[in-house]
């Protein structure tokens, strides 16, 4: 196995290297503007506008209660035709990668604001601070402590989800299994190497996601 | 002149089903301390709440210094900037020191500079004896520092009245008296004050009123001298039956 893995390496690490190119540039986007978009539709939730409210309820409810492979295919399906651009399957499928963790940031958020004690908002409703004041110098501050950790574990998710895009072929870490192994036919060994760097990408994730935990729990 | 500074007229308030104010009317003037006892559920904190909005009232309608702040229309945060509140469980905002949970509202809706609201607030802060705490956070103060300060945090608006919602139930023992002493310079001060208190012995010295609550109305109120030493209502004799 070990010689296994090793010749495949020896032969075939450019495709791999590819692979994590790929991963990377896809979680790095998923992660930015999902975390953008996720956060502009936990205020269009919260909003008193009772058609924002409708809209973003339903829009979390389809995505959190789809498959993201459905939603995959959706979009590489539909999206072209309905933007009528001819667009890469590459850039669908990072449309679909971006919806999909908007939808679990944006619960998270919203968990996180609601998760602050009651108290606090009464206590600055009192002093006559108005809600947009409160919402950034009582509320939010106080939510980020609670969003953070939850926050850090989707980032992870979105990592690994980029690997559904091997379905269509898009080029991140999976795909290079596909491809190497259609070359070998060791399915095996080439599935270790993979996971294995997977690993490495997520414990990295997570370090770092730490250590930025830490040096805000240090300003508090 | 009497000066009505709140004025409550016809109050109900609902939660679903449950009728928990009945209907309540009530003046109170300019530096009035009015004090509001009776047996829990009764709806004293609802009345209270009310006074600022915290909670909608289903139905009547309240004046505060002249004007009709249930009107639809009306910006309760400026009228809300004349009341201060101060909670049972302090609600300090643990994300800033001593000194920014005082300045914070006046800097951010008076527009008061920095430096005049830290002055201000150091003085205030002189008072409650909490100067030396200005840059802690509140988690490193006990309770009866964190009441303190949340008395000062809503006097640092000059309030007109401060309503109080039983300050010092979620206290321990030795540190309500730290907290009641500052509550009777405001009274001595002639702040005008309603609170909503379990203390019978402090609510018997700085009153000039009493309001007995029992079951979403005021049962019975008067001075203190009539309602503890000569109460009516068979109701207000049985509460004070239990904790006197």
């Amino acid at each position: 196995m070990i010689n296994d893995i090793l010749a495949i390496l020896s032969k075939y690490s450019y495709v791999f290297v590819e692979g994590i190119k790929w991963t990377i540039i896809l979680s790095v986007i998923t992660i930015f503007f999902g975390t953008i978009l996720g956060t502009l539709i936990t205020f269009m939730k919260m909003s008193r506008n009772k058609i924002l409210n409708a809209v973003t309820y339903l829009y979390i409810e389809i995505i959190r209660g789809t498959p993201i492979l459905l939603q995959m295919y959706f979009f590489w399906l539909w999206l072209p035709k309905a933007i009528n651009v001819n667009m890469s399957e590459r850039r669908s499928i990072i449309v679909a990668l971006i919806v999909n963790s908007s939808a679990y940031i944006a619960e998270i958020i919203r968990a996180g604001i609601q998760a602050v004690d009651s108290g606090q908002r009464e206590a600055a409703k009192s002093l006559g601070i108005r809600d947009s004041y409160m919402m950034r110098y009582v509320i939010l501050p106080q939510a980020i402590k609670n969003i953070l950790p939850a926050i850090g574990n989707q980032f992870i998710f979105m990592l690994k989800n980029t690997s559904l895009a091997s379905t269509f072929f898009i080029g991140e870490l999976m795909t290079s299994w596909r491809t190497v192994q259609t070359a070998t036919y060791k399915p095996i060994p080439a599935l270790m190497i993979v996971g294995l760097i997977y690993l490495m990408m997520t414990w990295t994730l997570t370090l770092l996601l730490n250590r930025f935990e830490r040096r805000l729990a240090e300003s508090d | 002149m009497t000066d009505v500074l709140l004025k409550v007229e016809n109050l109900k308030k609902d939660f679903g089903s449950l009728q928990v104010l009945k209907g309540i009317d009530q003046t109170i003037r300019r530096g009035e301390v009015v004090s509001i006892i009776g047996p829990s559920g009764s709806g004293k904190s609802t009345f209270l709440r009310c006074l600022n909005l915290l909670e909608t009232p289903t139905e009547g309608r309240i004046w505060f210094a002249g004007e009709e702040i249930t009107a639809p229309g009306i910006n309760i945060d400026l009228h809300r900037q004349k009341m201060g509140m101060v909670f049972q469980h302090f609600n300090v905002f643990p994300n800033l020191t001593v000194l920014q949970n005082i300045t914070l509202a006046p800097t951010l809706e008076k527009k008061i500079p920095k430096a005049e609201a830290e002055k201000q607030a150091m003085a205030l802060l002189e008072t409650v004896g909490l100067a030396d705490k200005r840059n802690e956070y509140p988690r490193r103060l006990s309770g009866g520092q964190k009441q303190r300060l949340a008395i000062v945090r809503a006097l640092a608006m000059e309030p007109e009245v401060m309503l109080f919602d039983e300050p010092t139930s979620a206290l321990d023992p030795e540190m309500v008296k730290g907290v009641l002493r500052v509550i009777r310079s405001l009274a001595d001060s002639g702040m005008t004050i309603v609170i909503v208190t379990h203390e019978m012995g402090f609510c018997r010295e700085v009153s000039d009123r009493v309001l007995f609550m029992a079951d979403g109305v005021i049962a019975e109120e008067g001075t203190p001298r009539q309602l503890f030493e000569n109460p009516q209502h068979p109701r207000t004799q049985a509460f004070l039956r239990e904790v006197l």
